[in-house]
């Protein structure tokens, strides 16, 4: 099986969804002429011609409402902000025009727009381009939330995002674009809103979501030399949550670490812990912890970003603890 | 810093207790473990100990009378401290006599006469009114300031979880598990923080519980398997002072020498008869010890703390040695069964034992264990006790040994066992007399079949 980047994973699927439908186009900052902030768009103008790959001015609130429109009459946009950073100034037509526009209209307008970019911190980016926005997304009914971590996720849900018929937030990770996986050559979907168990075991259950699986990873692979097992469950989608994997894996293991790349208040990891604590109660061997950034913006110092930073060693002092392993 | 003295539940079932004699007076200074008085439980008389050094200023309850688990009976503080407001609290909720005693009592009194006065009242008007339980019991019992464990905790007796107000710490899983299982958690302690039970201490106590009440279907106790026998003063007194001498299970240990020649002859018979029939000399002692067991419950029995269990049904625990270690299979009513089952179950069990398949119930239930070194060429060895087992029986090597006989010798083959025996429940003449018993079957091993 190939071995690729989740950016060329990103850039087949968008490729491999154009060909398939002339009515998906994209349009965003430096998408065309440029080949993407990111290089993520990189070919498309050239093989789709800029009816199809286009180029805006830097007006985030703007083109976000021209995709819902072109999404009204027909049309499949795929938005892409530079970073959800910037995707913030879009916010009104992101929540009050894509999410609502089905219900408002009483079911005569569906929105298949897909929001796509990069979330979350990178390196120094410093308090406001380092900003993790599942949550704040997931609020809204009407909106999907995605949060791939691996390229054979990301493309799987990003084909899957671009059919769905109503409005799909795709949360991709700077830091995310150029690790490699295994991506096969052949089609294939990932539905949303099912997760993956990414690791098996049976002490304790990591629930997480985005590139946090990586880190969750990290850390089943370093607790594994101490023998501690873990199942780390990738929700993958955030909205809809699987909850059946999450409840099906804490029941098996009794105790669970949530982690999760946001602020703690509200956050995701919340969300979880609450369908935890109301579906697996007489299941739970321990409080529920969760593993997040610090509560603060994030600091630009590197030495400070990494204190703020969940990461490996936090998740595995969180597992320890709900193992009650002094 | 004041300690209250509760009434405590010293039996895992007392709801109250009659204070049978108080062993400190007023005034006495005590320290934290002093018995400060003997208490009848539903089960027995118990003591009762102080919970903290100081000098017990207050007995609230008098000789003879009862009071409610969780009921203030005395104050320990230090001499001098006012101990005022701790004795109204036990003696307020209890009815009319104490509001009437307070009111008696005059106000610019000095206060540790008030106190006095007040409570001597209380205690003589009443011996707490029924009606006014309830309300006493809640009143003198918030979390104990000096002590460690929460005054409805039965502290004594199973030290159980640090309650939060009286209450059992726990996981939701534990709470499950334990209402699943028949446990109850008063009785398990908690490892968790805060003594928080949890999964693991619902595990633990279950393997202790299963060792003291097997709960497999095979030996589950029915009424009539076995006998309770109640501690005598002098069994309790025995159990106390050894228990104080030599460590938790006050072992001693008896070793006798059995000659093997009978039981080498029918090998030999059997074998010839045909491959089916060939049995070890291990088989055959087991079958000995079992029929020993049945003939002797004394030491077919189990030391549960307060009582002695006797067993009428014989499981024979088998120590088996694993690359992970020490396992004890159980051969269930081995009394029952022929030899060549009790051969054929042993190798199976041992053989499932050393491949890591036995299952919790196939390891847990014996009434006696035996444990084989002779393989090793060991001559004799101590093993050590199984608890809640009351002895254990280490069998050594058969080997050749010259005897006398007439004016020369003549070789025999000999065996060496050795019984390691519980002193709180078996004592030496007991245990003696089993290996008599023993002795005359695995040397005249035809009684085996009678």
């Amino acid at each position: 099986m190939p071995v690729i980047t989740y950016r060329d994973a990103l850039n087949q699927a968008l490729r491999e969804e154009m060909l398939r439908d002339d009515r998906v186009f994209l349009m965003g900052e430096e998408v065309a002429v440029y080949q993407g902030a990111y290089k993520v768009s990189k070919g498309l103008l050239q093989e789709f011609g800029e009816m199809r790959v286009v180029d805006t001015p830097i007006t985030e609130l703007g083109f976000a409402g021209v995709g819902v429109g072109a999404a009204m009459v027909g049309l499949r946009p795929i938005i892409e902000f530079m970073t959800w950073n910037f995707g913030v100034l879009a916010l009104d037509q992101v929540l009050n025009s894509a999410a609502k526009l089905l219900y408002m209209s009483g079911g005569q307008f569906n929105i298949p727009i897909v929001f796509r970019g990069p979330s979350g911190a990178a390196l120094q980016l410093s308090a406001q381009h380092s900003q993790a926005f599942e949550s704040w997304l997931a609020h809204v009914p009407g909106l999907k939330v995605v949060t791939p971590g691996t390229p054979y996720d990301a493309k799987g849900l990003l084909k899957s995002a671009i059919r769905d018929d109503n409005p799909v937030c795709f949360l991709e990770g700077e830091m995310l674009y150029n690790i490699k996986g295994e991506v096969p050559e052949e089609e294939y979907l990932i539905p949303i809103g099912q997760a993956e168990l990414k690791r098996e075991g049976d002490h304790c259950s990591i629930i997480t979501n985005g590139k946090m699986a990586l880190v969750a990873m990290q850390a089943a692979d370093q607790m594994a030399k101490d023998g501690i097992r873990v199942d780390v469950v990738d929700l993958r989608t955030v909205r809809p949550m699987d909850v059946e994997a999450i409840k099906t894996s804490v029941m098996k293991t009794n105790r669970a670490v949530v982690l999760e790349e946001g602020w703690p208040i509200a956050g995701i990891g919340a969300q979880i812990v609450d369908y935890i604590q109301r579906e697996c109660f007489d299941s739970l061997d321990s409080p529920v912890l969760r593993v997040h950034q610090a509560d603060v913006p994030m600091p630009y110092a590197k030495n400070l970003e990494r204190a703020a930073k969940p990461d490996a060693a936090k998740t595995i002092a969180a597992v320890r603890k709900v193992m009650y392993i002094e | 810093m004041a300690t209250k003295v509760f009434m405590e539940a010293l039996s895992p079932t007392m709801e109250e207790g009659r204070l049978v004699k108080w062993l400190k007076n007023e005034g006495d200074a005590v320290k934290n473990g002093d018995v400060l008085a003997e208490v009848e439980t539903d089960k027995a008389i118990m003591e009762l100990v102080a919970r903290g050094d100081g000098v017990l200023r207050k007995r609230l309850v008098g000789e003879g009378e009862s009071r409610p688990v969780g009921q203030l009976i005395g104050v320990i503080t230090t001499a001098d401290e006012n101990i005022d407001a701790l004795v109204a609290s036990a003696g307020a909720p209890s009815g009319t006599a104490a509001p009437a005693a307070q009111a008696a009592a005059p106000s610019e009194a000095k206060p540790a006469e008030q106190v006095v006065a007040q409570s001597q009242g209380t205690t003589a008007a009443s011996p707490v009114p029924r009606g006014g339980r309830e309300a006493q019991g809640e009143a003198s019992t918030p979390p104990q300031e000096k002590t460690a464990a929460a005054p409805v905790q039965p502290i004594a007796a199973s030290g159980a979880a640090e309650g939060n107000g009286g209450q059992t710490r726990s996981s939701p899983l534990a709470r499950r598990l334990a209402s699943e299982r028949g446990l109850d958690l008063s009785q398990v302690r908690g490892s968790g923080p805060g003594g928080r039970i949890i999964k693991r201490d619902i595990e633990s106590a279950q393997a202790a519980s299963a060792g003291a009440a097997p709960r497999q279907p095979a030996a589950a106790p029915a009424a009539g398997d076995f006998e309770d026998i109640p501690l005598t003063q002098i069994r309790k007194t025995i159990a106390k002072r050894l228990v104080e001498s030599i460590g938790p299970i006050p072992t001693f240990y008896l070793t006798a020498e059995f000659d093997l020649t009978r039981v080498t002859e029918m090998r030999t018979a059997m074998a010839e008869m045909g491959d089916e029939f060939k049995v070890s000399i291990n088989d055959i002692l087991m079958k000995a010890v079992a029929t020993a067991l049945a003939q002797h419950p004394e030491v077919n029995a189990h030391w549960l703390g307060d009582r002695i269990r006797q067993h009428h049904r014989v499981h024979l625990g088998m120590a088996v040695a694993t690359n992970d270690g020490l396992i004890v299979p159980v051969i269930f009513d081995a009394d029952q069964k022929r030899m060549s089952d009790l051969s054929h179950e042993a190798k199976e069990l041992a053989k499932r034992a050393r491949e890591r398949k036995l299952k919790p119930d196939e390891y847990t239930g014996s009434t006696f264990s035996i444990s084989n070194l002779g393989m090793f060429g060991i001559d004799q060895f101590t093993a050590i006790i199984n608890p809640p087992e009351t002895a254990i029986l280490a069998i050594g090597a058969a080997q050749d040994v010259a005897v006398p006989h007439g004016d020369g010798y003549v070789t025999r083959k000999r065996i060496r066992v050795t019984m390691s025996c519980d002193h709180r429940a078996v004592d030496g003449a007991v245990g003696a007399t089993f290996l008599q018993t023993l002795r005359r079957l695995v040397e005249n091993p035809l009684m085996l079949v009678f």
